[in-house]
C-alpha cells in the first residue's frame, strides 16, 4: 500500500543540517518523507572547521561538503539563499524570508550559531569583522589588503585559528585574550604559558588578562582598542573571536523552551518542547551545556535519524577532547584537563628544550586516566584518549604515559587493550566491536573495511588505528598478512615496479635471476609484463616478452569460453564515419563473426579462430582501423556524450577531447584496465563519475573526476580538480596514471586503491597537484615515453612473418579444432553446447 | 612397447611457451623450457573449459613442479602428470616426449 508521504523540514544547511540529511538518506525511513531544507547562506554545506584553508588557496568549491548532485538525487528540495523566519506550531508551517510557506510533519532546527561580539563601544567599526562563514572571510580579505596590523580578540580555539589566517594574510597579528591564559578552556596554565611561548615565537603578539573597553580612531592605524588597566593598542583591522552563542531566535518567537542563556533546549531523543521539533548542534541546550564542536553535533544528528525510525538511540552528552594544529603546534586537551575531580593526581613533563608540555589528571586510586593536556607533542592523544573514555586500567607507573620513550619499548596501547565497545572513529561512531565484526563477516583489507563500515571515510584520524584493530584480528584469526607477489618473488607489485625502474631491467629472466626464484608462473609473468610494458613499453609480442602475456595479450584478442576469440577495433571517442561502420560490417559477414555492440562505444566481433586473427586484421588495418586493447590490462576505452557540436545543451566538445586523450593514452598497460568518459555537460550523459577517469564539461572549465567504477562494485568517483584548462587537465592526468600504475596492487583497480591509499583523496592530491613527493616531473615523463612509442600491435604483428606463426592451431597441419562448433540464434552464431544439440541445427563453418 | 614418432623439429616450439601438434589425430600440447632442455606434452583438451586450450597457457613452475596454467580459467596442471592442482579428481592425459637431435618426438602410449 502506498501512504502519502510526510512532510520533514531541516532549517539550516551548516555542516550538523548536512550531516543530518547524510544520515536520513541512508537510513531506511528517507522512503516516508519529502524533504526540504533551507540555507539562509548563498552556498550549501561546507567545512566551517578547516575554514582557514580558504586563505591558503581553497576555494568554496574546495570546502564543500556536498556531493555533487546530492540534493538532486536524494530528492530533497533546497531553498539556497532563503532563510526561514517564522515557525507557525499550531499550524505546522514554516515561512521563509522570500515568503515560501511550507506544512511540516517532522522539523529539524540546525540554526548554528553566531560569533559573539562584546557590546563595547566601537565594536561597529567597519574594520570589526566575525570569523565564521565564507562571506566573512572575503570581508577579512577584503580589509586585510588595506590593512598592517590585526588583531584577534579571542585567544581560545578559534581566535587561534583566527590569528593564523591573519599572520597568513601578512599582518602584523596580535591575540588580545580576556582570560590569564591562552585556551583557557582546554588548558593549565602551564600548558596555555607554553602554547603562548611557542606563538609567539612564530611572530604573534599575545596580550592576557586584557578586558577592552573602548574601540576608536587610532593614530598610526585605523583603530586604537583601549583597555581596562589604561594600556591602548593601535590596530588595523580586529576580528571578534569570543565564543558563540546560539542562534535560537526563531524558536523563541514560536515560543519553544529555550535556556536562560539561550539555546533550544532538548532532551536525550534531541526533541524540543515541541514533540514535533527537534534542535540539533550549535543551537541545541542539552543538560545545560551547548556543544560547540562537530563531533556532538553530528552525534545529535544521528540520533534524531535513529528516533524517526523507531530506533532507541539518545544523546547523552560528549567528550569534549580535542587534539588540532594550531599555528604548527600541536595541542590536545583530554577530559578533566584542569584537575578539579576529587583527589585527582596530576603527573607534569615539561621539556623546555623541545618546548613540550605534557600533564595527566589520574584518579586517586591511580587506576584510571581522567584527563591530560599535550602541547607541543600531542603523538600520545589517541593512546591516552582510549585510556579516557573506556577506563582502561593504567600501567604501576602511570607517568610513563609521558615521559619520552628512551627504550624500544612502545608506549602505545595495542589495539588488543582496547575493549570492543571503544569508538575507534568519532565521525560516524564506528566501535572496535563494529570493526571485529566486519572483519568476521569477511573483510580483510582498510579499504573493505572502510565501505563496509565507514570507519575512517570522514576525518580519517582513525587510519592506522583501523588498520592496526585489522591486522592484530587477522593475525588472530591466524591470517598471515602476505604481501609477496607469489611464491617466485617476494616482493610486492610495487617493489618490483621499482627494481625493473631502477635496475633498467627489460627482461623476465634478468628480473627472476637478480630478486626473485625458480620459473615463474601465471601470477608473476604477467605482472611483470605489464610493468616492463608500462617503464619500456616494447613490442608485447617479441619473443622474450611473448610468453610471459596473459591469456588475451598474448594473442591480442580476448578467448572465449569455447577457445575462440573476440576482435575490439579502436573506435576512440565513439565517432565512427558510415564508412568505417560498413567495414566492420564487411569484415563480420566475410568471417561470420557475432557482432555486438559493446558499453564502451566500439563494436565487438565475435567466434574469430586463432588462424582467423591474423586475416581479419589485415582486413581491418588495411580500412584503416587500429587495435582496440581490448585484450589488455590497459586503456580501454574514452566513452563520450556527442557534446557541444550538436547537443542543445554542451558546454564544451567532449567527443572532440575524448578522441584526444584515447590517442593520447591507447596502449597504456597498466595494473588493471582503465576507462575514462568525458560528458560535455553536467547532465553526464557519459556517466563519467562511474570511470576511472572522467571529465565533465563546466562553463569555468573541465571538472576532473577519479577513481570511479562501474561493474561489481561500483564507485562514485571523487571529484578531483574543477576549472582546469586542457593543458593541465591532460597534465593531472598523465600524473595520475602514471602514480596509478607505479603503486597500485597486482589487478587493483583505481577505485580500489584509492579505497585502500592511506590519506585518500587529499594524500592524492598533494602528490599529484602540489607535488608534494616532489614526483610530477618523473610522472610525466613515464608518461610522455609511453605516448611517444605507441604502436599498433596488430600492424607490428602482421608485417612480422615470425610473429605470425603462433597464430595457427597446430603446429603441424593446416586443419581447424573440430571442437568448435557454432549454432545459429537471432540470425547470428553462437558457440553450441551439448544441450543445444537436440534444439538447433548445428552450422559448419569454413 | 614403445612408440616413438616425430611431430616436429625444436625450431617450431615457442620457448617458454606452448604450441598444439596433431598426432593421430589426437590435440596435444608441447610446452619447451630451452634453459633447462625439457619438453613436455599434455592432451590440449582443458576439461574445465571443455576446449582446446591448453598450448596457450602460461608455464612455469610450483613447488618446484612444473605447470601450465589454462588460459581460460586458470587451473594448474602439472607438466609431469597432467594432475590438476586444484582439483585432484582430475587429471589429463600426459604424454612422453623427447627432443632427439632436432627432432621432437612423441610417445602416446600412456597407462
Amino acid at each position: 500500500m502506498n501512504t502519502p508521504k510526510k512532510t520533514l523540514v531541516v532549517i539550516g544547511n551548516g555542516m550538523v543540517g548536512h550531516h543530518f540529511l547524510t544520515s536520513l538518506v541512508n537510513s531506511p525511513i528517507k522512503e516516508t518523507y519529502h524533504i526540504v531544507t533551507f540555507c539562509e547562506e548563498p552556498r550549501a554545506a561546507y567545512d566551517r572547521v578547516h575554514l582557514s584553508a580558504f586563505f591558503s588557496g581553497q576555494t568554496a568549491d574546495d570546502l564543500s561538503l556536498v556531493e555533487p548532485g546530492f540534493f538532486e538525487q536524494h530528492g530533497i528540495t533546497l531553498h539556497i539563499g532563503d532563510k526561514a523566519a517564522q515557525i507557525n506550531r499550531e499550524e505546522q508551517t514554516v515561512l521563509s524570508d522570500k515568503g515560501v510557506l511550507i506544512h511540516y510533519d517532522t522539523l529539524v532546527l540546525a540554526t548554528g550559531s553566531f560569533p559573539f561580539v562584546p557590546p563595547v563601544p566601537g565594536h561597529d567599526r567597519p574594520e570589526c569583522l566575525v570569523y565564521r562563514t565564507i562571506e566573512d572571510l572575503e570581508a577579512i580579505a577584503t580589509v586585510a589588503q588595506k590593512s598592517k596590523v590585526g588583531v584577534v580578540v579571542g585567544g581560545g580555539l578559534l581566535g587561534l585559528e583566527a590569528a593564523k589566517a591573519l599572520h597568513d594574510l601578512g599582518l602584523k597579528t596580535h591575540v588580545v585574550e580576556f582570560a590569564p591564559r591562552l585556551m583557557a578552556v582546554q588548558l593549565d596554565e602551564a600548558g596555555g604559558a607554553m602554547l603562548r611561548h611557542k606563538i609567539e615565537h612564530l611572530g604573534v603578539t599575545v596580550h592576557t588578562g586584557k578586558n577592552t573597553q573602548l574601540i576608536t580612531d587610532g593614530e598610526h592605524c585605523f583603530n586604537k582598542m583601549c583597555f581596562a588597566d589604561g594600556e591602548e593598542l593601535e590596530t588595523d583591522l580586529i576580528l571578534f573571536s569570543a565564543g558563540i552563542r546560539p542562534r535560537d531566535d526563531i524558536a523563541r518567537a514560536c515560543g519553544l523552551e529555550v535556556g536562560p542563556r539561550g539555546g533550544i533546549v532538548i532532551d536525550n531523543q534531541c526533541k524540543t518542547s515541541d514533540a514535533n521539533i527537534y534542535a540539533i548542534g550549535e543551537c541545541a541546550l542539552w543538560n545545560g551545556m551547548i556543544y560547540g564542536l562537530v563531533a556532538p553535533g553530528y552525534a545529535m544528528a544521528r540520533t534524531v535519524v535513529a528516533d524517526l525510525a523507531s530506533q532507541p538511540a539518545s544523546f547523552t552528552g560528549a567528550d569534549m577532547s580535542t587534539k588540532l594544529k594550531l599555528m604548527g603546534v600541536d595541542v590536545a586537551s583530554i577530559g578533566d584537563a584542569h584537575a578539579k575531580s576529587q583527589g585527582a593526581l596530576t603527573y607534569t613533563y615539561q621539556n623546555g628544550d623541545l618546548e613540550v608540555y605534557k600533564r595527566i589528571v589520574v584518579s586517586a586510586d591511580k587506576k584510571q586516566l581522567l584527563g591530560a593536556v599535550l602541547v607541543g607533542d600531542a603523538s600520545g592523544y589517541s593512546t591516552l584518549l582510549q585510556y579516557c573514555l573506556n577506563g582502561i586500567e593504567l600501567p604501576e607507573h602511570p607517568d610513563t604515559l609521558i615521559l619520552p620513550s628512551r627504550s624500544d619499548e612502545s608506549g602505545g596501547l595495542g589495539p588488543d587493550a582496547l575493549p570492543l565497545s571503544a569508538q575507534i572513529c568519532s565521525c560516524y561512531d564506528v566501535s572496535k566491536g563494529d570493526i571485529c565484526q566486519a572483519i568476521e563477516a569477511g573483510c580483510s583489507t582498510v579499504g573493505e573495511l572502510k565501505a563496509c563500515t565507514k570507519a575512517g571515510s570522514g576525518c580519517g584520524g582513525c587510519a592506522a588505528l583501523v588498520k592496526s584493530v585489522l591486522n592484530s584480528e587477522l593475525t588472530k584469526q591466524g591470517v598471515t598478512v602476505n604481501t609477496d607477489l607469489c611464491e617466485h618473488f617476494a616482493y610486492t607489485r610495487q617493489d618490483l615496479f621499482t627494481l625493473i625502474k631502477v635496475e633498467k631491467i627489460t627482461t623476465f629472466d634478468d628480473l627472476i635471476e637478480k630478486h626473485g626464484h625458480g620459473l615463474g608462473c601465471d601470477i608473476c609473468k604477467p605482472t611483470v609484463a605489464s610493468i616492463l610494458a608500462s617503464n619500456w613499453n616494447d613490442f608485447v609480442l617479441k619473443p622474450d616478452l611473448a610468453p610471459l602475456q596473459d591469456s588475451n595479450d598474448a594473442f591480442l584478442a580476448n578467448i572465449q569460453k569455447d577457445g575462440t576469440y573476440s576482435v575490439v577495433p579502436r573506435i576512440a571517442g565513439g565517432e565512427i564515419s558510415p564508412d568505417m561502420l560498413i567495414t566492420l560490417g564487411q569484415v563480420g559477414k566475410k568471417y561470420q563473426l557475432y557482432t555486438k555492440i559493446t558499453g564502451g562505444q566500439r563494436v565487438d566481433l565475435f567466434g574469430a579462430r586463432v588462424e582467423q586473427l591474423p586475416l581479419i586484421w589485415k582486413d581491418l588495418i588495411d580500412a584503416g582501423f587500429e587495435s582496440g586493447h581490448a585484450y589488455g590490462k590497459s586503456l580501454r576505452t574514452v566513452k563520450s556524450c556527442v557534446g557541444s557540436n550538436w547537443c542543445r545543451y554542451g558546454v564544451d566538445d567532449s567527443v572532440g577531447l575524448a578522441i584526444e586523450l584515447e590517442n593520447r593514452y591507447k596502449g597504456l598497460r597498466s595494473p588493471h584496465k582503465i576507462k575514462f568518459a568525458v560528458s560535455g555537460c553536467t547532465r553526464e550523459c557519459a556517466e563519467a563519475q562511474g570511470k576511472d577517469v572522467g571529465i565533465i564539461a563546466t562553463e569555468h572549465g573541465w571538472s576532473l573526476y577519479v577513481c570511479g567504477n562501474g561493474g561489481m562494485k561500483p564507485r562514485h568517483a571523487d571529484l578531483f580538480a574543477t576549472h582546469l584548462d586542457k593543458e593541465t587537465l591532460i597534465k593531472y592526468i598523465d600524473r595520475f596514471l602514471s602514480f596509478y600504475i607505479r603503486t597500485a596492487d597486482r589487478l587493483q583497480r583505481t577505485s580500489v586503491w584509492m579505497e585502500n591509499m592511506e590519506g585518500g583523496l587529499d594524500y592524492l592530491k598533494s602528490v599529484i597537484i602540489e607535488d608534494n613527493l616532489g614526483l610530477c616531473e618523473q610522472l610525466e615523463e613515464q608518461m610522455q615515453h609511453v605516448v611517444d612509442t605507441y604502436q599498433c600491435e596488430w600492424k607490428t604483428t602482421i608485417e612480422d612473418e615470425s610473429k605470425l606463426k603462433r597464430f595457427k592451431h597446430f603446429i603441424n597441419s593446416d586443419q581447424a579444432d573440430d571442437n568448435i562448433v557454432f549454432i545459429e540464434e537471432r540470425g547470428q552464431l553462437r558457440p553450441a553446447e551439448t544441450k543445444d544439440q537436440k534444439h538447433f541445427k548445428l552450422v559448419e563453418v569454413a | 612397447m614403445s612408440h616413438w614418432q616425430t611431430i616436429c623439429e625444436v625450431d617450431a616450439l615457442q620457448a617458454n611457451s606452448g604450441v598444439c601438434a596433431l598426432v593421430e589425430g589426437q590435440q596435444v600440447a608441447v610446452f619447451y623450457m630451452p634453459k633447462s632442455q625439457s619438453v613436455f606434452a599434455l592432451h590440449n583438451y582443458d576439461p574445465f573449459a571443455k576446449a582446446n586450450v591448453l598450448s596457450r597457457g602460461i608455464i612455469g613452475d610450483l613447488k618446484g613442479e612444473p605447470i601450465v596454467a589454462s588460459p581460460v580459467y586458470k587451473q594448474h596442471f602439472n607438466l609431469k602428470t597432467g594432475c590438476c592442482l586444484e582439483d585432484e579428481t582430475v587429471k589429463i592425459p600426459a604424454y612422453s616426449v623427447r627432443i632427439d637431435q632436432s627432432h621432437v618426438q612423441i610417445n602416446l602410449d600412456y597407462d
